[in-house]
């Protein structure tokens, strides 16, 4: 049995607009930013992955553009997911399970500032039936909240708690752009953008760039002290249908949380991919976190929320604690799709 | 030690021009069936889903496998989404792979799909971005050249891209599932309009509605089938568009790429150990190109080998006994159903275009600017 | 011989049509865009629905409920109709045949242009907003596509990038710039965010003259969508005297069947005045008149 850990996490800054670096400009200070932490080259790595969204900038091939951000020559070993990084990270594990390799550089890029975000989510609907009605990401996402209000599962004031707990704790992060201290009531006195959720329930979008390296075994423990080790992963989707799903809970995170072993021991720490307050009441609910576990401290998504990255951050920001000794075991996630239709698990600990 | 990892089904559409008659998940669904079929499974039997296409774009749903999660019978499971450009039928393929072959799951369907009629490529590929140069030849444009330089570095006989198209499209009429079913004549080659000098139109590839499909399974799910192909190696490259000093015409992407995909595989000598190769040849000039980047023989020689008619289903190294991506072009699926074709070799189900007795057989993809490649080697027996 | 004695008359009445209990359960559906056929003994489906089949012999009162769906299976093309004809503009009359009948109703096809015609081809019903119980209440037929217009469209801005814009700026100045990284660094254009042999990004721009050898090239000689010049054209592959890759660009100022491999190549700038940040400041490249670079001088850039 492989063992494979992160051992290595960087990320640019989310900022809401950067306007001066194309994608190899956000890939080449990223990834040799996460190399150098633990002291390698491009040439040390065994396979490179990354996850990226063409849409998400309106042209075809962004990631042909992101591998100029890269030491390529020789050539690589080098795959692509049109998924979030948290994924190409699962595809990099699973390639260092084989045994044959050992490292892997994973990163993801996302620049939402150039493009209508809530509206390019909808590109990914049902292109017969639900895309030509133009189903923002917000309005999906404030029909999964309407259900929870109506289910009685939370109120809107527990929604706006949330946001403001998130906000605060991400003071401390000086990668997150929108944080400090929010009030609940001035949060509930916002009009809604699509009912019941009002903007300071729904993340920042943000420019932001990502990078993790794996290893395995004896690689990881020479290349740091105390490497992250991946004691669980998992990913899981829903049917596509908002009409066909219980949008008040997330079986498919529940499967991939139970597959990952979440609930084998105590959670120091969780970071969770929640875009939308409402999101992080399912998620801590399908995850089973006990009381203890410090969820999203380093904001989360609501503070700051680069599409196709957060996901990434998430099991950085997770591992990065496990890294630095601050936790024992830690829990990130990672969402897609409309309403969290698709989630991935992973469960980090220290030796 | 890695599991071993076999493909017990293959299903691919009708492919055609425009498959009206089907919408994106009925066509996900017409391969993925047949695979299943002939695996003797349903959904309930799959543990995972790997899904391949090109940009998103070329049909306008992006990340779509969202949208696609239930018809592919993916709810509560895991389903993951490769695209790494005209290469990617391949590196799904390789993805799925590895998923069995590292013990995540025993069994795992990967499909891959373009619905070219729903959209125009041209469109996706070159959209009007400011700053950017502007596609000022068109989709051949960038490879025309290619083409020359090897022409030209090899002094290569210039009707080497006609007796491709020839033979492939000869080939392509042996299958049912091809797109075009086209006998042609070496002189209507010859004779059909210059394009991009030195390709001329029936040179190029067709563009195609299509998805193809495959299970693949570990050793203890093997025997589900009594002619399992099993994947002897896999192997991914990436170099990048443009580096100083890049060979272009044999990139040593593919170079690397095969040779790594030939070690795991313990061949030493191509030629003589494979049996039959499915290469993605999507401007027929390509074939000798990849005979070379393969090495099936040494640089210089590949269009001769072709003028001989090696690479004809009766040659010593039949390439593209299927007709290949000359007759078949669903573009995300291409590289896939190069891989499955490859399988349908080694385990006697290529029916018509079956070449006798083929026990280890090359899949081939590549993308990009010649700069993404994936390819596996399947046998007919257990390693 | 004078003329004929002449007047004009009209024949006009309207009858009181019983159409009885099969034809009426049809014409009374239509009110409701209800499409019904009736079966006969032999298990066929008449529609529009009778007392009868051919043989005489008298249906069933079994019922079957259509969709507004149909098989075109004969057509006429009408280019000027006449007053009383269904519709006022140039239609084609059709026999059409819905799906799950065995027998075709006449009616008329909107189909705008006779080359949309084509026996075979799908049609669906087009309602009368205005329903009286009669076969009008179809107001027509119109061709039905497989094909569900599906526009999308979304605004983006786009920021090139430092090095590239850093490339363009250059090019509004007439200029061309290269980027290396490390003083032994190979010159790249334009500028990369990391060199492909150490990954660093480039640390120093170059400035590049605007001749070069033109390496390889095609003639293109397709119309396509969306092409700024007529066929034929030449496009190339060029490296710029000081680059250690090549650009590509429009190779003309010479008949395109006298182009070669190895030939030198200047940049044909637009005036000044519409110079831009663009590669489009410079038209096209063209023969310097210089001696063709020889093979192996250029061999390592194809």
């Amino acid at each position: 049995m492989v063992d494979v850990a992160i051992v290595a996490f960087a990320q640019l800054p989310s900022v809401r607009c950067n306007p001066v670096a194309d994608e190899a400009e956000l890939v080449q200070p990223v990834t040799k930013a996460a190399m150098d932490a633990v002291g390698l080259t491009q040439s040390d790595i065994g396979f490179t992955c990354s996850g990226s969204c063409d849409y998400l900038v309106g042209r075809p091939f962004s990631f042909v553009a992101a591998v100029d951000g890269l030491q390529a020559c020789p050539p690589i070993r080098e795959s692509h997911v049109e998924m979030d990084g948290a994924w190409a990270l699962y595809e990099a594990f699973v390639r260092l399970l084989h045994g044959d390799l050992d490292t892997a550089l994973v990163f993801s890029f996302g620049k939402c500032s150039v493009g209508p975000v809530p509206d390019i989510l909808n590109v990914q609907n049902d292109p017969y039936c639900v895309q030509s009605l133009g189903l923002d990401s917000i309005s999906a996402a404030a029909l999964q909240a309407r259900a929870l209000l109506d289910a009685g599962k939370a109120t809107e004031r527990d929604f706006a708690e949330i946001a403001v707990r998130c906000r605060r704790d991400a003071k401390d992060n000086p990668n997150a752009h929108l944080k400090g201290d929010f009030d609940v009531d001035a949060i509930l006195a916002e009009p809604y953008i699509s009912s019941p959720l009002r903007k300071s329930l729904c993340s920042p979008l943000s420019d932001a760039a990502a990078a993790i390296v794996l290893a395995t075994g004896d690689k990881a423990r020479a290349l740091v002290d105390r490497p992250a080790w991946i004691r669980g992963i998992d990913h899981r989707v829903e049917p596509h249908s908002l009409g066909a799903r219980d949008l008040t809970v997330s079986p498919s995170t529940l499967i991939a949380a139970e597959r990952a072993g979440v609930g084998r021991d105590k959670v120091d720490v969780a970071e969770l991919y929640a875009p939308f307050a409402p999101q992080e009441i399912i998620l801590r609910e399908a995850l089973g976190l006990p009381g203890e576990a410090a969820v999203n401290p380093s904001g989360g998504a609501l503070a700051a929320n680069s599409v196709m990255t957060a996901g990434l951050i998430r099991l950085g920001e997770a591992a990065q604690r496990v890294l630095d000794g601050r936790a024992d075991r830690a829990v990130g996630h990672a969402t897609s799709g409309a309403c969290l239709q698709q989630n991935l698990v992973a469960v980090m600990e220290g030796e | 030690m890695a599991e071993r990892c076999a493909v017990i089904g293959i299903g691919q559409t009708h492919h055609k021009e425009s498959r009206p008659d089907l919408s994106l998940a009925g066509l996900v669904r017409e391969a993925a069936l047949r695979a299943l079929e002939e695996a003797e499974m349903t959904f309930a039997d799959i543990d995972a889903v790997v899904l391949g296409t090109a940009p998103d774009m070329f049909e306008g749903v992006a990340m779509p496998e969202l949208y696609l999660a239930d018809a592919l019978g993916a709810a509560g499971k895991p389903i993951f989404r490769v695209h790494t450009a005209g290469s990617v039928g391949g590196s799904t393929t390789i993805v799925a792979t590895h998923l069995v072959q590292a013990g995540v799951h025993q069994k795992v369907l990967t499909v891959a799909f373009e619905k070219q009629s729903e959209a125009n490529a041209m469109w996706a590929l070159s959209p009007a971005i400011p700053f950017q140069p502007q596609l000022v030849a068109g989709a051949g444009g960038y490879f025309a050249p290619l083409m020359r330089s090897y022409i030209r570095r090899h002094d290569a006989h210039p009707d080497t891209g006609c007796v491709v198209a020839v033979k492939d499209r000869d080939n392509g009429l042996l299958n049912p599932y091809a797109h075009l079913h086209l006998h042609q004549t070496l002189d209507e080659v010859r004779a059909s309009p210059m394009l991009w000098d030195p390709i001329r139109y029936s040179e190029t590839c067709p563009s195609s509605d299509g998805a193809c499909a495959m299970v693949l399974v570990n050793d203890a799910n093997a025997a589900r089938v009594d002619n399992p192909a099993w994947v002897l190696g896999t192997s991914v490259r990436t170099e990048r568009t443009f580096f100083a000093g890049r060979d272009q015409v044999n990139p040593v992407a593919g170079r690397q790429c095969a040779k790594d995909v030939y070690d795991q595989a313990g061949i030493t000598n191509p030629l003589r150990e494979i049996d039959c190769a499915e290469v993605y040849v999507p401007f027929s000039w390509f074939e000798p190109m990849w005979l070379e980047n393969l090495g099936f023989c040494e640089p210089g020689e590949g269009w001769k080998m072709t003028m001989d008619g090696k690479t004809r289903r009766d040659g010593v190294c039949p390439f593209n006994m299927s007709g290949g991506v000359m007759c078949t072009n669903p573009i995300g699926a291409s590289g896939m159903i190069r891989f499955a074709e490859a399988a349908r070799q080694v385990r006697g189900t290529a029916d018509a275009h079956q070449i006798d007795g083929a026990r280890r057989a090359l899949g081939h993809a590549y993308g990009g600017g010649s700069q993404f490649f994936a390819m596996w080697v399947v046998g007919s027996e257990r390693p | 011989m004078s003329e004929p004695l002449r007047a004009p008359y009209v024949l006009e009445y309207t009858f009181r049509r019983t159409p009885g209990p099969i034809m009426g359960r049809f014409l009374d559906g239509l009110r409701y865009e209800t499409l019904e056929g009736v079966k006969t003994a032999d298990g066929r489906v008449l529609f529009p629905p009778r007392e009868y089949d051919e043989t005489g012999t008298a249906v069933t009162n079994e019922w079957v409920t259509l969709r507004p769906f149909g098989t075109v299976r004969s057509w006429s093309w009408v280019e000027q109709p006449r007053t009383d004809h269904p519709l006022s503009k140039p239609f084609a009359w059709a026999l059409v045949q819905l799906d799950g009948a065995d027998t075709s109703i006449v009616h008329a096809v909107d189909a705008g242009d006779a080359k949309h015609m084509k026996t075979g081809m799908r049609v669906r019903v087009r309602w009368a907003h205005h329903k009286s119980g009669t076969v009008k209440d179809i107001e027509c037929f119109e061709p039905h596509s497989l094909v569900m217009p599906a526009p999308s469209r979304l605004e983006f801005e786009v920021y090139p990038g430092r090095h590239y814009t850093a490339y363009l700026k250059a090019l509004e100045e007439g200029r061309f710039i290269g980027g290396k990284s490390g003083a032994d660094g190979k010159v790249y254009v334009p500028p990369r965010a990391a060199d492909p042999t150490n990954g660093q990004p480039a640390t120093e721009y170059v400035d590049l003259a605007d001749t070069g050898v033109l390496t390889t090239f095609t003639v293109v000689r397709i119309p396509f969508p969306g092409q700024k010049l007529d066929p034929p054209y030449c496009f190339g592959a060029i490296v710029l005297d000081g680059a250690d890759m090549p650009i590509y660009h429009l190779i003309s100022g010479v008949p395109y069947d006298q182009i070669r491999m190895g030939m030198r190549v200047k940049a044909k700038w637009k005036p000044r005045e519409q110079w831009g940040p663009s590669l489009e400041n410079i038209l096209y490249f063209e023969p310097t008149g210089e001696p063709d670079v020889p093979f192996e001088d250029y061999a390592e850039h194809l």
